[in-house]
């Protein structure tokens, strides 16, 4: 029986632009098991970045409302002080763009040793190189000895995700967030770093937020997903459920709009309209409406909810009952849905 | 016939250095690549970073002086050193990655459209205006947005606009450099099918340049794959995809996420089966430098870069 | 490194010989010549040709330049009509004393500028920063030589707090404690004044900077890793932001000559920046060319060490 690791209760996240507060992130509940590898799925502007940021409390000038229970103690609104006892201790996060996310002027010994000294107090200058050393090897670096004295910009693209990845996992953490892990990097070395990831996620027995647009990537490593839209989920399931089974309009939308890597499909679906800017919102009734303006308004609910249509299987709205694709027709759909 | 061609193309950059900055090395960017573009194909050139795909597109564009070989295009020679060089920029356009900052900021949608064209045609005002609007049109994005500045737009539509601009003079080639790849997955779908729509119309010819195999499998007849400044395989979509011939093809298929969870293990069992076979018989595909061999055909539409036999 | 220092030094050999083409030049345009002025109008015409024969002052411009250049190689900068004596021998006091004012300032520009810089960073757009930012601004809008005056009337003869003009109280015993004390007395307003006015650019590059650093990538690691805010600032953001600070040091020296020389004037030290004006007024053409010979160097040694500091301070273009 696996524990729960982390608990996100109704989490809003609202930022400020002119006088008023905006909610990037509105109303997630989500959990998260050990062992667990949990995706967020979204484009950008989806708000699941910055469900990501605020987990680790790395927003400035943000609002955060609601709970977020790690081993069932509330984090969220933490004073820095004692988040920083749990920053790159319990919970660790991998960056998107390995280029930039360290420090170009540290060498990378330095780097790693400084998420030593700040969570080990005890560990003297010579044992923490000598770890270092040890997780650059265990990140998979060739000649981990030297690299620990050079500078970032002497290592590649690939070999920096794996530096990050060392200064992440140094501490043990118990939640790992990934936020794009892979996105900057190219096809062979994703491959790589997405198997070192599920490798060292057995290590560790921790639990993984990975937050990505790539649905490849979440096929290859996600157990459930949890898919956003506008600052909400509007669908989460099981990885298996999800990509076989899609419910919501959006997630099948999504689904239909990437190539595959099958002959089948000779025209990608195309989402109307655009995603809407933050300020822009729609804040009430369902937000994928003006995306399926095709669809009936009386398809759509007034507050739309989360319904759990199988066993762990949630749909936000009841517009999933009535969603076709313009390309086919009423009938075909209908026949579609009740089957599953 | 092919409209493009191609042949043993070399373009080495000078590294600098000692006291007085002579050149003391060089990088092979390209090394002898070769390849033909038939007229109405989409050819995908596919590879990693580093592998000279985008220098090899910079050179057709005259982007890049070119060290050795030759580029044709309709038979006429783009790079000829001596007697009449063809000027073909008019005919051979080129679509870039970064919808933001390939197109001026300070500039409004009716310059950057009709910028081509006031290099070619007089034209007046009112002309150059009724040109811009149908070539909006034709990529859908309103008229109205003449007088707006491209940060008033999203990726998918500057996109747009950057098409609207290359195709403003009517080429028959477009290079496309990884169009997609900073685009979300929505708005990708949409500058794919778009280009698939704009090239049926226009009769044009394309070469997509790409890392991104799904979108190279989705968009392209023939492939090139590209190692370290050499081509490695090259073939019809069906040679590269169901018969992949060369290692580092067959690493590049195996990296491509299986979008289908239910065949997860499967397919990590066969990229660590693909791993090891490229970690043992690594040599078996490329020379003692590390570097591909020569193409070589092993049917009528695919060729292979395996050393000779014997 | 070596390599790099070595191939910056062979580049800098050009500068050095456009520069003293260019102040040859602009001497040999000055109206008149060295026997302009120094002559009895009563001698013949014929004696002068004498003279400027003599002294080779007929000879094509090359062979005058080679002449001139043979000599500045050799420390020969030619005599000064209005002190007779040597030029070199003249500018050593005054380049002593031009290098302990410009040393001074130097140290007041860091010692104020790159703390006003990080709060002014730190705190950006707070009221603190605004404030920093309005005094950056005045001083850049102020020129020296009025603010020069400005303190050189409050400090030295409203308050008399500090001596209004020389490099030193007479009567001292050099090398006594009380002879250093009174330089530095001397130093310290003329010192402050260029130092006020030339920390702006100092301040407000510092202050992008770290504006800049606190919006990368790497700080967002930093945080993520647990570093309190204190550490976050001081390793990553100041560490950082502080190197470009360092490069800039060679640019400094041009500021300080323009600086010094306004100074030096208002103050009456006797430094080059004071002998610079005072040889123009008086058409004291040798100490000006060897003047500003002296400058042109002093500036094209700052930008080579400015270049090789941020070869040593910067990992990226560090050269192995």
């Amino acid at each position: 029986m696996s524990k729960t690791l982390l608990e996100i209760k109704n989490l809003t996240t609202s930022f400020r632009i002119g006088e008023e507060y905006y909610a990037a992130v509105d109303d997630v509940s989500l959990n998260l098991q050990e062992n667990e590898v949990l995706a967020i799925v979204g484009e950008s502007g989806s708000g699941k970045s910055a469900t990501a940021f605020s987990l680790m409390g790395l927003h400035n000038r943000a609002k955060i409302e609601g709970e977020i229970l790690f081993k069932g103690r509330d984090i969220a609104n933490l004073p820095a002080s004692k988040m920083n006892k749990i920053r790159g201790n319990e919970i660790s996060m991998i960056f998107q763009d390995p280029l930039t996310a360290l420090n170009p002027l540290m060498e990378i010994g330095k780097q790693i040793g400084e998420v030593l000294l700040l969570h080990k107090k005890d560990m003297s200058k010579q044992e923490r190189r000598d770890y270092s050393i040890q997780l650059l090897e265990r990140v998979g670096l060739p000649r981990p000895e030297r690299v620990v004295d050079q500078f970032p910009h002497e290592l590649s693209g690939g070999m920096r995700q794996r530096v990050i990845i060392a200064i992440a996992i140094a501490n043990k953490p118990e939640l790992l967030i990934a936020d794009e892990p892979t996105t900057a990097l190219d096809v062979t070395i994703q491959a790589q770093i997405l198997d070192l990831m599920r490798e060292l996620k057995d290590d560790l027995n921790s639990g993984v937020i990975l937050i990505t647009h790539d649905l490849g990537v979440v096929a290859e490593m996600a157990d459930r997903v949890a898919v956003m839209y506008a600052g909400q989920i509007v669908e989460i399931a099981d990885v298996e459920s999800l990509f076989v089974n899609p419910q919501h309009p959006y997630t099948r939308s999504l689904l239909s709009s990437v190539p595959a890597t099958d002959f089948a499909q000779d025209r990608l679906h195309v989402i109307q309209g655009i995603v809407p800017s933050l300020k822009n919102l729609p804040r009430e009734g369902c937000r994928f409406k003006e995306r399926i303006p095709w669809i009936e308004d009386t398809a759509h609910e007034e507050d739309p909810q989360l319904h759990e249509i199988s066993e762990n299987h949630y749909v936000r709205c009841t517009c999933y009952q009535h969603f076709y694709f313009p390309e086919e027709s009423k009938e075909e759909q209908a026949n579609g849905v009740t089957e599953s | 016939m092919a409209l493009l061609k191609v042949d043993d193309l070399k373009i080495h950059f000078p590294i600098r250095g000692g006291i007085l900055n002579r050149k003391i090395d060089e990088v092979r960017a390209v090394d002898g690549v070769s390849f033909e573009v038939k007229e109405g194909q989409t050819y995908g050139l596919v590879g990693e970073s580093g592998s000279g795909k985008t220098t090899t597109g910079k050179a057709i564009m005259g982007l890049n002086s070119i060290t050795d070989g030759d580029i044709y295009f309709e038979d006429a020679h783009l790079n000829a050193k001596k007697g009449k060089k063809v000027d073909v920029r008019k005919d051979v356009q080129m679509i870039f990655q970064d919808p933001y900052s390939s197109l001026n900021p300070r500039k409004r949608v009716l310059d950057i459209v009709a910028e081509p064209f006031r290099n070619y045609e007089k034209m007046s005002k009112s002309e150059e205006k009724e040109k811009v609007k149908d070539l909006l049109e034709r990529v859908g994005i309103s008229k109205d947005s003449l007088f707006k500045y491209p940060h008033e737009f999203s990726g998918g539509q500057r996109q747009r606009i950057g098409v609207a601009r290359a195709i403003a003079l009517n080429p028959k080639l477009i290079i496309a450099d990884e169009p997609v790849s900073a685009l979300d997955v929505s708005v990708q779908a949409q500058v794919l099918n778009f280009l698939q729509d704009i090239q049926k119309d226009l009769n044009l010819t394309l070469l997509f340049i790409a890392h991104d195999l799904g979108v190279i499998k989705h968009m392209c007849d023939r492939i090139g794959i590209m190692y370290q400044g050499r081509l490695v395989e090259e073939g019809q979509k069906e040679d590269i995809f169901n018969n992949p011939q060369h290692i580092y093809t067959k690493r590049l298929v195996a990296a491509i996420p299986d979008v289908d969870p239910r065949r997860r293990e499967e397919h990590q069992r066969f990229r660590a089966q693909v791993k090891e076979e490229y970690q043992q018989s690594f040599y078996d595909y490329f020379d003692e430098n590390g570097m591909a061999h020569e193409l070589r055909s092993i049917s009528d539409t695919h060729k292979v870069a395996l050393p000779e036999r014997g | 490194m070596w390599k790099f220092i070595v191939r910056r030094l062979i580049i800098t050999m050009p500068q050095l010989i456009v520069l003293s083409l260019v102040v040859f030049i602009l001497a040999s345009m000055m109206p008149g010549d060295a026997l302009t002025g120094q002559i009895d109008p009563n001698i013949s015409p014929e004696a002068i040709e004498q003279q400027r024969e003599r002294l080779g002052l007929n000879n094509p411009w090359y062979i005058q330049y080679g002449d001139w250049v043979t000599g500045v190689a050799q420390g020969d900068f030619g005599q000064s009509y209005r002190f007779k004596m040597p030029v070199t021998d003249l500018m050593w006091d005054r380049m002593v004393n031009t290098f302990w004012l410009s040393l001074i300032s130097v140290f007041f520009i860091y010692a104020l500028g790159i703390p006003m810089g990080i709060i002014s960073g730190r705190w950006n757009d707070k009221l603190i920063d605004q404030l920093i930012t309005g005094y950056t601004y005045l001083g850049f809008a102020t020129p020296l030589f009025i603010f020069a005056l400005v303190t050189l009337w409050v400090f030295g003869f409203q308050f008399g707090w500090f001596p209004t003009g020389g490099s030193v109280a007479s009567g001292l015993e050099p090398g006594s404690l009380e002879f250093i004390l009174s330089k530095i007395h001397h130093l310290l307003l003329p010192g402050l004044s260029i130092a006020l006015i030339g920390l702006v650019g100092t301040v407000q590059y510092l202050r992008s900077e770290i504006v800049d650093t606190k919006q990368k990538d790497f700080i967002i690691t930093a945080r993520a890793k647990g570093a309190p805010e204190q550490r976050v600032y001081n390793r990553h953001i100041f560490r950082n932001s502080v190197l470009p600070i360092a490069a800039f040091f060679g640019y400094e020296i041009t500021m300080l000559i323009t600086g010094s020389i306004f100074v030096e004037q208002i103050y009456s030290y006797p430094g080059m920046g004071a002998l610079f004006i005072e040889s123009i007024l008086l058409r004291d053409y040798a100490v000006v060319t060897a003047l500003v010979l002296l400058f042109g160097l002093a500036a094209i040694l700052g930008a080579l060490l400015s270049d090789i500091i941020l070869s040593i301070v910067d990992p990226r273009i560090r050269i192995k």
